[in-house]
Formats: C-alpha cells, sequence, structure tokens
C-alpha cells in the first residue's frame, strides 16, 4: 500500500532536515520529516536525566554576529527561515582562550582582540597573520575550486612561528575537522570566519527553545514530522530516488528525498550496489570525542573558570588524530554556559569537558568495562585539564559522560563521527537523480552551518522557481 | 489593486521574508537594495510569494522590475488586476 506521495521527504530531524523542512514548507510543498529516535536534533539534541535537562553537542553557536550585521551566515539564515534576531534569544560569549603550555591566546566576538593579542605575543608573525586575515577574506569558500588542500600548509607559508599556526588549529580543528592532523583549507576559511570573525553564542535557554522554535514553525506551514520512524531503504528505479520504505514496512512515495544520515548510511539504504560502488571506507570519518559534563554547586567562575570556551592543548605541538587509546588526554575543550553573557543566572554551575576518543577502542569493551572506563577516563581527562580549566570533582553534584558509542547510537553517525566523513559533498548531489545530501557530509557544520546546508541544499535542488508551486 | 495597495502588497511581502528590517519611510523611487539589505536570494523569495500568494509568474527576464518600490507598482498593477490584497503582517 502506498501514501499519496510527498513533495519532498527528509531523512533526520536534526538542524539540517528542520531548516530545510521550514524552506519546503514556506512554499506549499507536502513535506514529510522521518526520525528514527524519539527525539529531534540529531547531533544537537537533548536529553533528560535526574531532573535536568543537558544539551547534547551544544558548545557554541558559532557566526554570532549582532541583530543588523549585513550579509554574514547568521543573518542570511534569519532570513531565509524568516526568523527574528530576537527570536534565537542569543547570548553572546564573555572570552574564550586558546592554551598551550606556554602561551595564551585570549579571543572574544571583537576580532581586534585576537589581533593584538597575536601581534603582541606573536610579533614576528604580525605581517603573516594579517595575510592570513586577506586570504580568508578573498576566499572563496562557498564555491571552492580546490578541497583538497590543507591549512597546515598554506598558515605555515605565512606564518613563521610554528607555535602560532598550532594555537590557530587547536579551535577550527575541534570545532570542524572530519580530517585527521589537519583541518581542509576551504573548511578552515569558514571555521576562522565563524569563529575569530564572527563569534561565539548560546541561545537562552540551550538548545531545546532553539529546537521548539524550528518544530513550530515547521508545523505552523504544514510540514508533517514523524518521529521512531527510521527508513529502512531508498526507493528508485532507472537512477531516480522516489521514495523510501520505513523500518515497519510502510512505502512512502515522493517527488525527492533530501537525506542528513550521512553519505555512507544513505548509499546504504539506496542498496548494497550503489554502497560498494560508492562509499570508500577510508573516507569515513574516524574523529570522535569523549564528552564529560559536570553539574556543580557553584558558579564555574567563582571556581576559577572564568572563560566561556578554553581549547588547550599540554604540548608545544598539537595532534589531532584518533587516539591510540581510549582518550587523548594531551588535548581538549572546556566549555561553561554559565559564562555566556545572559541576564537569567543559569539554575547551577555546568562544567564540560571533552577529548578525542577512539572509537574502536571503545567499541571492543564489554557492559562493565565500559562502564568502569568511562569513570577512569573522565578521572584521567581531569588530571590534564585541571591546569588549563579546573578540577570539578570536590563541587559536583552530578555528572555524566558520552563516548563515540553514544554519539553513533543516537545519531546514526558510523563509529559515532561527529564531523562526518572526510570527504563532503558540497554539491549535495548522488548517483541517484532526486536524491540529495544534507548536514554533516554535504559540508556544512555546527548549528548555523547544517541548517545552511539544509537551506542551500533546499534552494538549489527542490525549491528552483520552475519547481515551486 | 490600486498602486497605493500595489505598493503595500510588495511591502507586505518583504516584512514576511525580512522580519528584522524596518519599511517605514521607504523612498518607492530608490532601489530596494540600497535601502535595506536584500540579496538575490531574497529576491527569488519575493518572486516564489508573489506566484504563492497572487499567482504571478514572474520569469526571470523581468526580476529587474522589481527593482524598486514604483518599478514593483508599475510592472505588477496590471498583473494583479481585480485581485484582492492578501496582508500577512497587517
Amino acid at each position: 500500500m502506498s501514501s499519496p506521495p510527498y513533495d519532498t521527504i527528509i531523512i533526520g530531524a536534526g538542524m539540517s532536515g528542520l531548516a530545510a523542512g521550514i524552506r519546503l514548507a514556506q512554499f506549499d510543498q507536502k513535506v514529510l520529516i522521518l526520525e528514527k529516535h524519539y527525539l529531534w536534533g540529531g547531533l544537537n539534541s537533548f536529553y533528560k536525566q535526574a531532573g535536568r535537562r543537558f544539551d547534547v553537542g551544544l558548545h557554541a553557536l558559532t557566526n554570532y554576529v549582532p541583530k543588523g550585521t549585513r550579509g554574514t551566515p547568521l543573518i542570511k539564515l534569519l532570513r531565509q527561515l524568516r526568523l527574528r534576531h530576537d527570536d534565537l534569544r542569543l547570548c553572546p560569549q564573555g572570552h574564550s582562550l586558546i592554551r598551550f603550555p606556554d602561551c595564551q591566546l585570549r579571543f572574544s566576538n571583537d576580532f581586534e582582540e585576537l589581533r593584538q593579542e597575536v601581534g603582541e605575543r606573536f610579533p614576528d608573525s604580525r605581517d603573516g597573520f594579517a595575510r592570513l586575515i586577506q586570504l580568508v577574506a578573498d576566499f572563496d569558500a562557498f564555491d571552492p575550486k580546490d578541497t583538497t588542500t590543507g591549512a597546515r600548509s598554506v598558515l605555515s607559508e605565512h606564518i613563521t612561528d610554528p607555535l602560532l599556526v598550532e594555537m590557530l588549529l587547536l579551535p577550527l580543528c575541534y570545532y570542524g575537522s572530519a580530517r585527521e592532523g589537519d583541518v581542509d583549507w576551504y573548511q578552515f576559511v569558514i571555521l576562522f570566519r565563524s569563529i575569530f570573525q564572527e563569534g561565539f553564542a548560546r541561545p537562552e535557554g540551550g538548545i531545546k527553545p532553539l529546537l521548539d522554535l524550528l518544530i513550530s514553525r515547521y508545523r505552523e506551514l504544514g510540514g508533517e514530522l514523524r518521529m521512531k520512524s527510521g527508513v529502512r531503504s531508498i526507493l528508485h528505479e532507472d537512477g531516480r530516488c522516489q521514495g523510501v520504505t520505513l523500518d515497519d514496512g510502510a512505502e512512502l512515495m515522493a517527488d525527492r528525498v533530501l537525506s542528513s544520515a550521512g553519505w555512507a548510511e544513505t548509499m546504504r539504504m539506496a542498496g548494497q550496489q550503489l554502497y560498494e560502488q560508492n562509499v570508500d571506507e577510508d573516507e569515513l570519518g574516524r574523529l570522535s570525542f569523549v564528552e564529560s559534563i559536570f553539574v556543580l554547586d557553584s558558579e564555574p567562575k567563582d571556581l576559577g573558570f572564568s572563560s566561556t570556551i578554553t581549547f588547550f592543548n599540554d604540548a608545544p605541538t598539537f595532534e589531532y588524530c584518533s587516539p591510540q587509546g581510549l582518550i587523548d588526554d594531551r588535548s581538549g575543550v572546556i566549555a561553561s554556559p554559565n559564562n555566556y553573557l545572559s541576564d537569567t543566572p543559569l539554575p547551577e554551575g555546568i562544567y564540560r569537558l571533552t577529548n578525542l576518543a577512539n572509537y574502536d577502542a571503545w567499541r571492543s569493551l564489554g557492559a562493565q568495562d565500559y562502564i568502569s572506563a568511562k569513570q577512569g577516563c573522565v578521572n584521567q581527562a581531569i588530571e590534564v585539564s585541571k591546569k588549563y580549566g579546573i578540577d570539578p570533582r570536590p563541587h559536583q553534584v552530578h555528572q555524566d559522560a558520552f563516548t563515540p558509542c553514544t554519539v553513533e547510537r543516537f545519531t546514526s553517525k558510523p563509529r559515532g563521527s561527529v564531523y562526518g566523513a572526510t570527504r563532503k559533498r558540497l554539491d549535495g548531489n548522488t548517483p541517484l537523480e532526486a536524491l540529495h545530501l544534507i548536514g554533516t557530509d554535504q559540508g556544512l557544520l555546527g548549528v548555523t552551518g547544517s541548517m545552511l546546508s539544509g537551506i542551500s541544499i533546499a534552494n538549489r535542488h527542490a525549491l528552483v522557481p520552475h519547481q515551486a508551486k | 489593486m490600486t498602486r497605493d495597495e500595489t505598493i503595500l502588497a510588495v511591502k507586505d511581502i518583504i516584512s514576511t521574508i525580512a522580519p528584522d528590517e524596518e519599511l517605514v519611510g521607504l523612498d518607492t523611487a530608490v532601489p530596494l537594495r540600497d535601502q535595506i539589505e536584500l540579496d538575490s536570494m531574497d529576491f527569488l523569495d519575493i518572486v516564489m510569494e508573489l506566484r504563492k500568494r497572487y499567482s504571478v509568474q514572474m520569469p526571470e527576464e523581468d526580476y529587474g522590475e522589481l527593482n524598486t518600490l514604483d518599478s514593483c507598482a508599475d510592472y505588477l498593477m496590471p498583473r494583479l488586476e481585480g485581485q484582492e490584497l492578501k496582508l500577512q503582517n497587517a
């Protein structure tokens, strides 16, 4: 039995799927979003535990600019979704830090601060940094001619001090590189703008109010959302996508399908043959993370942690790789949502600590070992990170941690690879007509990036004027 | 629709797609782009919204007619003849 056809079916109710859904429903398409989990949000979801609500992935919303800043990604995003800046209730960061053993750089949502810090700490690289800023300004990151060059080689050409290269790479890798040891140059440009030149903010109340806003906007426009509806396969005939089969066997037909399930997972749903022809398992991302969340009896700033985000590396060089053991304790990210500027203080102190982790190592553990390994890794990670942050344990009233296995289970990212495949599909095309990729593996990352991914692919492939009703 | 209503129809579409923009005091003879922030994607939204609300089919070669509110009115008045004004942001 087939139901009446949809104009567009979207796989996944994460940021990219919801944004694409809103965009299409705005122009009266009959849209269906299918989500296999019982909660929406994907990599940017939330969960409840011990009477508290936790954000899954959100440290910061990047690309923050104040209301009225023209021509930037955040403003374009608001425009496309017809939202007001005030609707997002964004609280900007105070300041953030990049910390190495003998050097730190402070940055904020005012780019001048970073420029000055670089000038003071690295006087020999002042001109090189200025050239880098010019390169970033001149680069068309949204239509890159070359997607294989790595940022390290470009940076080393212009910046004489190797420590500064490492320090600039640290936050940009952690907040968006799917590639080990480096970040693609075009991604570096996007991240440099979105993190250093624009900035960090947090929606008041975390990710849930933002998700609520997107869901209610989508539904007001007539969009349909089905939870706990996994897609078993993508239907196609003569090279053209025709719809999907759900896990319960129901067939749903559509003029087109947008998938946020990732390249490999999408190809797997399209059948064994397409998977084998199009998926190179070496391109599956290998980078994943362990994150510990501590609920504290005090404000982190009263315990000595006053930055919004601290990126630390406890060595002169930064290795951004899947570690040999369960985690790599030498580098990490510490984030406290309390340290955004807000009129409404959070009810409790929150301290989050993120480290690189090895999926295979976690996967191989039995249930008992897994639980004790989690606690062991948390303690191990604190020992190094407390030099750059605090030891939260004496003030902890609750603690939770997630691993690459948790990420895989709840987001369908193979190997828990938060930033997806190493090769992005910027045009959103797949071997099938009328099947397009959105989200992490299309190329844009983060809350703002993934929403823009959904919007741009919906505009390009599902909303060109002659197709709009 | 009168000329004033036609201009109102266009302004209402703009305030739907750009809720943060202040539209009071727009000069009808000055290009919209010079007064508020609209990029080519936004103009596409105006075209699609005109089609949705008033069934106006606007071919790509006519997009330039949306340059100013006056040129919008010149272009749209004959095409909106006999139609009711539909406001979402009244």
